[in-house]
Parts: structure tokens; C-alpha cells; sequence
């Protein structure tokens, strides 16, 4: 298997390494953690892409670590993630290359 | 079709999770969540090895889906209830197979691995391994499944839904934004085709809107209940769930579900491509 563009849709591992055939001079990788307010990250959070009118357009679940990872373009995005511990916000504004994000769960 | 016999609810789930004839089936196209704890007695459908032909492009024939699930222990005569991440795509699109291929009894779990997750609902590890079955198919339902010359066909005449992403819809993305962007097919949608996401359909949990909402969601996009409808995406599991919500809990008739999707159709030499936010013209 070679880059995560096979035919299906599901997402990719969120904690492997980004593919070496990926062009980051092309792509908007946004990418990070989700945390509980403890701090402590969270595995197994849903974290939705929401576009800047806030419409849904991708969502991963997180790896052992409470990591995700998207593959966007340059703008304004919203990052929501639900988790058992509750549910957060993050907006970001993303530029090509990667854009490093924490969003904050909390009840 | 409608609601009571498509859909079932984790509630529902969990109190009959034992009950004698009816199989869960868990769909996924990367099956590691199932590895690390499923719903008790569920067995494992991968959407990629199992369900897809492994040379042609062209999911399972009829026999081959009579090996598979007499091999996993799915009877005629059983309840198959489907479930699985991405908020059940792939299970709505093994839900179009079992319909394709004539199975009688068969259901969505509301809210697939999203809702039971987040309800902390009980998942175990167990190996599954259900007495082997003679499972016989019945000949492929051509009635909702469209192919690529149908839908060239179409443009202009029939309602063609095209479920992705905003972006994608539009020509600025060419994949959903969890994978790489760099595909070989062009960008865009196929002309008059209305966008209407297939996460229009469902709550953030991932269970399905109500009847009202959802009609009115169709409505609003302008979707003509008088006239026949073709449903698609990039690999056709996203419109498996849209075309569930038209045919299975709406009760639409003549609904198909275009599997070639947007890879196919944007790889094709000579047919009209619309670009941005609008159906563009016939």
C-alpha cells in the first residue's frame, strides 16, 4: 500500500507519519491534539472539519495519542471535536504547509 | 420503506444483541476498530477485501457475495443488522448490496460506532466465529444501482445529487479533507447536479434526522419527487447513505446509487464538467 489515495474514503491512521509523496508546497495539512482540560490528551475523539459557513467536510477519530490530521485548503476552518469527556471548538486560519491546532473538550 | 424498518436504535440494539436470527455486522473499509472491540456476536465485513471485486473495478458478484456470507454465517431467514465508523457510510453501502442481492431483513444501526461510542456502550474483543451458512443471493437488482451512461443521460432530466462536500461540489477540493488532495480525476460536478452533503442528513452523533427535517432538506435544495433520482460521490459509500435516507427512509421511488461516482465520471474523456457553487447549465 503507498499513499493513503486508494479507493476507499476512510481516513488514513491519524498517528502515521505523513506520506513522503505528499507535496507540502501543495498541500494544507491541519493537524494536532485533543485534550481534555486536565490536559490529558484524548484517543478516540470524533473531530469534524467544519468549512467557514460551518458546514461538515471531513471528520477522523484520534489515534491512541489524541492525535487527527486533515488535509484542507488555505482558509478559515472550524475544528469540533466530541469525545465521552464532553465536546469542544477550535477556529483556525490555515495556510499551505501544516497548521499545528489543540482543541479542549470539556462537559 | 420507511424508518421502522430501516433503522434501529442503539437502545434497540442493546436489549436484543442476543436475540436468536438476528446477525450484527460490523463495515468498515479499515477494520482495525473492530480489532479493538466491537458490539458482542458482531462479525467483520471489509468493505475493500470482502466487498470489492479483487481485479475488476466492480464490487462482489452474486456468487461471490453467496461465499461470503455463508462463510461469516449470515442465513437467509436472519435479521442483518449493519453498522460501522464514518458515520455508517460503509454500512449504508453494504446495506445497497444486501438490498441488491435480494436479502429480505436487513437494518442501519442509528448512529453506527459514533453513537455507541460516545454513549459508552459495551464493546468486546471477542473472536466471532458463527456456524457457516448456504446463503443463496438473489440476481442483482439493476433497479437502484446507475451506471456512468445513465447519468451523462440524466443531466438536465432527472434529479442528480451530488452528496460530497461543498468544496469538493464546487471543484476546490478533490477528495474529502482527510485524505490528499492530489487525485487524477478533474475537478467539479456533473452538470445541474444540486448539492445537497450527505451530513445534511445526520446529527453530529451520527443517527439520521427526523422524517420532517429531512424532507425538508430535499425540498429546500430543490430535489423534484416527481422525477427519478441518481445520488453520487467520489466512491459511491457517501451516497449509499443518501441514497438510503431518499429510498429506505423517505419512501422516494426510483432512487439509484451511482458507484462509479466521482472518480469515474471526472476520469471520462468528452463529458461536460460544471465548476463552483452553482448546478450550472444542461
Amino acid at each position: 500500500m503507498t499513499a493513503p489515495t486508494a479507493a476507499g474514503c476512510a481516513a488514513p491512521d491519524q498517528a502515521a507519519p505523513l506520506p513522503a509523496s505528499l507535496d507540502l508546497e501543495k498541500e494544507t495539512v491541519i493537524t494536532g491534539l485533543v485534550r481534555a482540560e486536565s490536559g490529558e490528551s484524548v484517543p478516540g475523539a470524533y473531530v469534524r472539519l467544519l468549512d467557514s459557513t460551518g458546514e461538515f467536510t471531513a471528520e477522523v477519530v484520534t489515534s491512541p495519542a489524541g492525535q487527527f490530521r486533515f488535509f484542507a485548503a488555505p482558509g478559515s476552518w472550524t475544528l469540533r471535536a466530541l469525545s465521552r469527556h464532553g465536546n469542544g471548538d477550535t477556529a483556525v486560519t490555515a495556510d499551505r504547509g501544516i497548521n499545528e491546532v489543540t482543541v479542549t473538550v470539556n462537559a | 420503506m420507511s424508518r421502522d424498518t430501516a433503522l434501529v436504535s442503539a437502545e434497540w440494539a442493546e436489549k436484543n444483541i442476543d436475540a436468536p436470527g438476528v446477525v450484527f455486522v460490523e463495515v468498515d473499509e479499515d477494520t482495525s476498530a473492530y480489532d479493538t472491540g466491537h458490539l458482542a456476536g458482531a462479525v467483520k465485513l471489509d468493505w475493500k477485501t470482502d466487498l470489492q471485486d479483487p481485479v475488476r473495478r466492480d464490487f462482489v458478484n452474486k456468487s461471490q457475495f453467496e461465499a461470503l456470507l455463508s462463510e461469516r454465517g449470515i442465513g437467509n431467514d436472519d435479521t442483518v443488522i449493519l453498522y460501522g465508523g464514518n458515520n455508517n457510510w460503509f454500512a449504508a453501502y453494504a446495506y445497497w448490496y444486501f438490498k441488491l442481492y435480494g436479502h429480505r431483513d436487513v437494518k442501519l444501526l442509528d448512529g453506527g460506532r459514533k453513537k455507541w461510542e460516545l454513549d459508552a456502550r459495551p464493546l468486546v474483543t471477542d473472536q466471532v466465529q458463527r456456524p457457516r451458512t448456504e446463503y443463496v443471493a438473489q440476481e442483482p437488482d439493476s433497479s437502484i444501482r446507475a451506471f456512468r451512461d445513465e447519468v451523462v443521460a440524466a443531466i438536465g432530466t432527472k434529479n442528480l445529487v451530488d452528496v460530497r462536500s461543498p468544496d469538493e461540489y464546487a471543484g476546490r477540493l478533490l477528495a474529502p479533507a482527510h485524505l490528499p488532495q492530489e487525485q487524477a480525476q478533474r475537478a467539479g460536478h456533473v452538470p445541474t447536479a444540486i448539492s445537497v452533503p450527505w451530513s445534511k442528513a445526520a446529527n453530529e452523533d451520527g443517527t439520521f434526522k427526523s422524517d420532517d427535517e429531512l424532507r425538508r432538506i430535499y425540498a429546500d435544495a430543490g430535489l423534484d419527487d416527481g422525477k427519478e433520482t441518481i445520488a453520487y460521490c467520489r466512491i459511491g459509500e457517501r451516497s449509499s447513505h443518501t441514497w438510503f435516507v431518499l429510498q429506505e427512509l423517505l419512501g422516494h421511488r426510483d432512487v439509484k446509487n451511482y458507484d462509479g461516482s466521482w472518480t469515474e465520471y471526472g476520469s471520462l474523456v468528452g463529458v461536460p464538467v460544471a465548476l463552483g457553487d452553482e448546478p450550472g447549465e444542461a
